[in-house]
């Protein structure tokens, strides 16, 4: 007899962080589980956007490296025909079902990559300074508020990097085979600054 | 006062040290006290010691020189054990409580130096003497180079792993000011004030630049007051970030540029979670440079006795630090700023023994040296010095009109320090680096930046602006015209006034005349580091040197760590008079980063040990870590190689894992080969032409093998490749060629073929795959697989089916990589490790074998499977490796042309094949040259070369494959692979060892 059984997350059981001395200046914590679709699909085809946003019940963000959201639900943009979706942990299923149902006879894509990416997110004060110790982009408010994506770099790793508030929130997508890699070098990161586990997401 | 006999008392000189806060430091083993707000040779210098080092190449004593990054002499070996750090500048070291340093070049120590005969065989060490010395005969290089690294002395690395964190980060700003002296203040302020972002940084502890060593007044009140009321101001600015302790070390690029902030070097250990230092990679949209001027030694016979220091390091010694250079200062300059730094002597209470001008006439502030009774000699030069371990006397003699001869009685004057001014060089450094253009100012005798093509604006004293005026008014108008242009309008803030200066020209003399000939009698230092005199300039002219950068070379002027900012411009100068010429059409050798010398720590920031390069792991890696496994990296994965039970080695192990695999089950986690779903109306086309088979008659459910090439027709990756649905196929790729192909494929589809209706998403993370194999690989699956029918009939090889295994969402490929009945079983990442466990439960007594990646090379080898990137180097055909039979004739794929070409259809190809040793025990080493023709010893022609080399267990005997010329020719043809001890014999047989006919898979 076999056990039940039990899906395991990219960063199961990494929520070891050394004490931080000071005041938390950022907190860290895995999104497990959220659903991803990766959408493909021809943005100046009003009748793909028309389909994506009956099946979605939000908008696809047109402009580039920006994010849109409903909820739990969002689109980021990837690249002129590409966006990621994502869906609440048991949504992803029945979005693609609803994306494939509605984007028949036009030519699109719905594939689904819930299990490649973790989503780790950073918040804090100091969240901003402890990504750019690993990330080339500019993410001053000035250029880079609430509603921005990016793909990028943060040390060795790709990411894509989401701000979802003004504390400032980022949520970090990564392979799930680079997100222990990735939480550590977080952590790390995040030491000089009190860096703590954040709510369970 | 017995402990810093040298130091100032407050009314005479205030200084900026804390005279409350005393500080223990030992130098040279012997312990001394210093005061917070101390460097290390200002602590130095208040308790009398100047003797610090010894020099590179005549072991000459050698003393303090400056009071700044270009220090020459006063390098450090500063803190013991694995802190410790070689080449650090006393003059930059920040004193701290129990600070430990060494001189670094001298053994046994400062005042006893056994170095020092050098100096009397000097006429053997002339110009060059490294090249005339050591070259011959060339092989003994090696010998020479260490005893010449070990008489240099140039520091030595701890032995033990640093301890400290050092950091880095990107920054982005509007506009970055280097230097935080007046001009630097006021671009900071001009930009600041727009609301622009920006960043100053500068090098030292406190910003304040030269008007910390000087007593400068700006609108009537003390000029540090109006420093303290900028930062002040700069401070509360959101947008501005000041980086004191920062060194900007190199400029890049489109205004990139690279910073080193000194975080805890200031510290005896930094605080936990504290980087020591931390690199800035800072992008501007502008770049205000500041970076003031450094003096410029005068270049007189023996010129290089400790005491003997520059004009407005003693200034700043005795102004910013109140320590007294000596109790009898002379003064030699060629220019007005050394009469500033003898009043500043004078007016705090040291005494000046005369103030020597080279210029005939004086300068404006004659009258103040008159008035305080100092002798101010005019038209006179120092013809000679004296004093063993520190000057005891100068003498002087009058210089004839032209400046090149020295006339008339020869004076004495004793001193105990001199303090020597040959002007001042701009700090051109970052702007060159930047590849701005230098002009040649004959008047001044300096190089001034003239253009450069990126966004930057040179501002005060590093632009040639040598009154505080002026340098205000330009850091003013650099500050706001770089925000204006960043994007911020806004206008300069006029400057504030400060008292006019005077000013008379100086006069440059590049060597000062004695006595002697040049070359006789003493030495002219020109580059203190590195020994370089005025002799060895001239020598190297005559030899033949005309090129400055042959020059520095060839002498070594300015080849240390203090990268010749001393001593540069002196050298060119004497160059250029000994082949009168003029400097400006010398010009200058190429400034290069970095500005000061940087830490490996800090270049490497996190990227050290456990964080060196990412870890890639499976869903399943868990697993195999607590089995015992030991791993292999395969590009960043960690996959397992085989796992070891007690007390079996490797070869017990992968012999015990290979024999399961075709007797019983085997298991290997698959998960990072790569895969790539392809969706779209014309995938089956678009897979046409990136594969060299064809794809359009591939039914649903079904996967076939292929190969693609690059362009050139050599194979690029495999894999094998299913159908799912009429548009959807899912592609797999070898583990290290997923995100090369994936590239590959998007560069076709989006610049070759946009016509395809096709999309691309790279799945390899999505599913993580237990491959499991060997003749009861179905009963194991049939345990867990409750609704899909495993029937070979329904289900045969390379087919795939979808349905549930072990109670989790499952896609299972008949495929086989290892010949046997075998199922990739692919479920999402998720399930990874839930399904292999059950895998583990469900197989247990049915003998399941976990093995790792060297039972699957042996495997797969036993049955000439290739593996790209060991059968194939990049210049492999299909055909070369016997495939010709999945090169389709009639469809166009990439590579096609190529490989029609000539020379892809020679017959003497390398071609795959399998070598069979004579002696069936001995396994060939991959990568072993094979010969047909074998001769008593090389040269041989080597006709081809062992790719796979393995002991089967399953054949009981070693096995190979190999690339040889017309190998498929010689099938029988008895070879040889000679080897350093001995030769082997081996024969060519077909590259398929066992089951050729491939019978096992379809089971």
């Amino acid at each position: 007899m076999v056990d039940a059984p039990t899906p395991t997350s990219p960063l199961a059981g990494q929520t070891h962080l050394p004490r931080a001395n000071g005041p938390v200046g950022v907190t860290i914590a895995e999104r497990v589980f959220a659903g991803m679709l990766v959408l493909r699909g021809n943005a100046i085809d009003p009748a793909f956007i028309a389909a994506a946003h009956g099946a979605l019940g939000f908008d696809l963000p047109l402009i580039a490296n920006t994010a849109t959201s409903a909820g739990s639900n969002g689109a980021l943009w990837l690249g002129p025909d590409e966006w990621l979706v994502v869906t609440a942990p048991d949504d992803a299923m029945a979005r693609a079902v609803g994306l494939k149902v509605a984007l028949v006879g036009l030519h699109a894509a719905v594939t689904d990559i819930g299990d490649s990416r973790t989503i780790i997110r950073l918040s804090g004060p100091k969240a901003r300074d402890v990504l750019a110790k690993g990330c080339p982009l500019d993410l001053h408010p000035r250029t880079f508020g609430p509603g921005r994506a990016a793909q990028s770099l943060i040390a060795r790793a790709g990411v894509i990097i989401h701000q979802l508030d003004d504390i400032p929130s980022y949520d970090i997508y990564i392979l799930a085979s680079f997100a222990a890699y990735l939480w550590n070098w977080l952590t790390d990161a995040g030491l000089e600054y009190g860096i703590v586990p954040g709510a369970k997401l | 006062m017995n402990d810093q006999p040298f130091r100032l008392d407050t009314a005479a000189a205030p200084g900026r040290i804390d005279r409350g806060h005393a500080m223990r430091f030992v130098f040279n083993g012997r312990g001394h006290e210093g005061l917070a707000g101390d460097t290390l040779a200002s602590a130095l210098i208040a308790n009398g010691v100047h003797l610090v080092g010894r020099s590179f190449k005549y072991h000459r004593p050698r003393g303090i020189l400056t009071s700044g990054p270009e220090e020459p002499n006063a390098l450090v070996q500063l803190r013991a054990g694995e802190r410790s750090e070689p080449n650090v500048r006393a003059t930059q070291a920040e004193l701290f409580d129990g600070l430990i340093a060494r001189s670094q070049n001298c053994w046994p120590s400062v005042g006893f130096d056994l170095g020092a005969v050098n100096e009397l065989a000097s006429r053997i060490l002339p110009a060059g003497f490294y090249y005339k010395t050591f070259m011959w005969p060339p092989s003994a290089w090696m010998f020479y180079e260490r005893l010449i690294r070990r008489a240099a002395g140039l520091g030595r690395a701890p032995d033990d792993p640093d301890p400290d964190i050092y950091d880095k980060r990107y920054a982005h700003c509007d506009v970055l000011v280097v230097g935080a002296g007046p001009a630097g203040l006021a671009a900071a302020l001009a930009a600041g004030r727009s609301g622009a972002r920006v960043i100053l940084c500068d090098e030292q502890a406190e910003m304040g630049g030269q008007l910390l060593g000087q007593r400068a007044v700006i609108a009537d009140r003390p000029a540090l007051d109006w420093v303290k009321a900028a930062l002040t101001e700069l401070a509360a600015l959101p947008e501005v970030t000041l980086l004191p302790r920062t060194t900007c070390f190199g400029y890049y690029d489109h205004n990139a540029l690279a910073l080193v902030e000194r975080v805890a070097d200031h510290l005896a250990k930094p605080a936990a979670h504290q980087p020591r230092q931390r690199l800035w990679r800072v992008r501007a949209a502008r770049v205000v440079l500041a970076t003031g001027a450094i003096e410029r030694p005068l270049v007189f016979r023996d010129n290089d006795r400790p005491g003997i220091m520059l004009a407005g390091a003693a200034a700043t010694y005795v102004t910013r630090y109140a320590a007294a250079p000596g109790r009898r200062v002379a003064v030699f300059t060629n220019n007005d700023s050394a009469y500033r730094a003898a009043l500043a002597l004078f007016d705090a209470g040291v005494g000046v023994a005369a103030v020597i001008d080279l210029r005939p006439e004086p300068g404006p502030l004659a009258g103040e040296i008159r008035a305080r009774g100092i002798e101010l000699l005019t038209g006179h030069g120092i013809v000679a010095t004296h004093g063993a371990r520190r000057i005891a006397a100068i003498e002087v003699m009058q210089l004839d009109e032209s400046g090149g001869r020295a006339i008339g009685p020869v004076r004495s004057i004793a001193c105990d320090a001199l303090a020597m001014s040959g002007g001042w060089n701009p700090t051109v450094h970052l702007f060159s680096q930047a590849r701005g253009r230098l002009r040649y100012d004959a008047a001044q005798g300096v190089f001034l930046p003239d253009r450069c093509d990126q966004a930057l604006a040179n501002a005060g004293a590093c632009n040639g602006a040598w009154s505080l005026g002026d340098c205000l008014a330009e850091g003013f108008a650099a500050g706001a015209t770089a925000a204006s242009a960043a994007g911020y309008a806004t206008a300069a803030p006029s400057a504030p006034a400060v008292p006019p200066e005077s000013r008379a020209p100086l006069r440059v003399l590049w060597v000062v005349p004695s006595d002697r000939p040049i070359g006789e009698g003493g030495k002219h230092f020109v580059d203190f580091q590195n020994d370089v005199t005025a002799a060895d300039l001239g020598l190297a002219a005559r030899e033949g040197y005309r090129s400055v950068e042959h020059l520095k070379r060839y002498t070594t002027t300015g080849m240390g760590t203090d990268q010749g900012k001393l001593s540069n411009v002196n050298a060119l100068g004497i160059l250029s008079e000994a082949l009168a010429a003029e400097p400006s059409t010398i010009g200058t050798t190429t400034f290069r980063p970095p500005y000061t010398p940087i830490s490996y720590g800090a270049l490497a920031g996190r990227d050290v040990g456990a964080l060196a390069d990412p870890v890639r792991t499976t869903a399943m890696h868990t697993w195999h870590a607590e089995a015992g496994a030991a791993f292999e990296d395969v590009g960043q994965w960690k996959r397992p190689w085989y796992y070891p039970k007690l007390g079996e080695s490797m070869h017990d192990a992968v012999n015990r894992e290979v024999k399961a695999a075709r007797t019983c089950i085997g298991i290997l986690d698959a998960s990072t080969l790569g895969k790539i779903d392809i969706r779209g109306p014309d995938a089956a086309e678009f897979l046409n032409r990136i594969y060299t088979n064809a794809w359009s008659k591939l039914e649903v459910g079904r996967s076939r093998y292929g190969f693609m090439c690059k362009d050139d027709g050599m194979v690029f990756d495999d894999g094998v490749t299913t159908r799912l649905a009429a548009d959807h196929f899912h592609m797999t790729t070898t583990t290290g060629g997923a995100a090369r192909v994936l590239a590959w494929l998007e560069e076709w589809s989006q610049t070759e073929w946009p016509e395809l209706r096709v999309y691309m998403s790279s799945v390899t993370e999505q599913w993580a795959v237990a491959a499991i194999c060997g003749p009861h690989a179905r009963d194991l699956l049939a345990e867990l697989a409750t609704d899909i029918d495993l029937d070979p009939k329904t289900f045969p090889f390379m087919a795939v089916r979808e349905g549930r295994v072990a109670g989790v969402p499952a896609r299972i490929f008949r495929i086989s990589f290892t010949g046997e009945i075998s199922y990739e079983i692919n479920v999402p990442r998720r399930w990874g490790l839930a399904l292999w466990r059950a895998l583990m439960q469900a197989g247990a007594d049915k003998g399941v074998t976990p093995y790792g990646t060297e039972a699957m090379h042996v495997l797969r080898a036993e049955k000439g499977f290739v593996i790209v990137g060991q059968e194939t180097d990049g210049t492999v055909t299909p055909i070369d490796l016997g495939m010709a039979g999945m090169v389709s004739k009639t469809k166009d794929f990439i590579g096609k042309r190529s490989l029609a070409r000539g020379d892809s259809m020679r017959p003497d190809r390398k071609q795959l094949v399998g070598l069979l040793t004579d002696d069936p025990r001995i396994v060939l080493p991959e990568g072993g040259q094979i010969v047909a023709e074998l001769k008593p010893e090389p040269p041989m022609a080597m006709i081809g070369h062992v790719t796979s080399s393995y002991h089967s267990p399953n054949l009981g005997r070693s096995i190979a494959l190999a690339l040889i010329k017309g190998g498929r020719d010689r099938m029988g043809q008895a070879l040889h692979v000679p080897l350093a001890d001995r030769t082997i014999r081996v024969k060519v047989v077909e590259p398929r060892f066992f089951d050729p006919e491939g019978k096992r898979q379809n089971g």
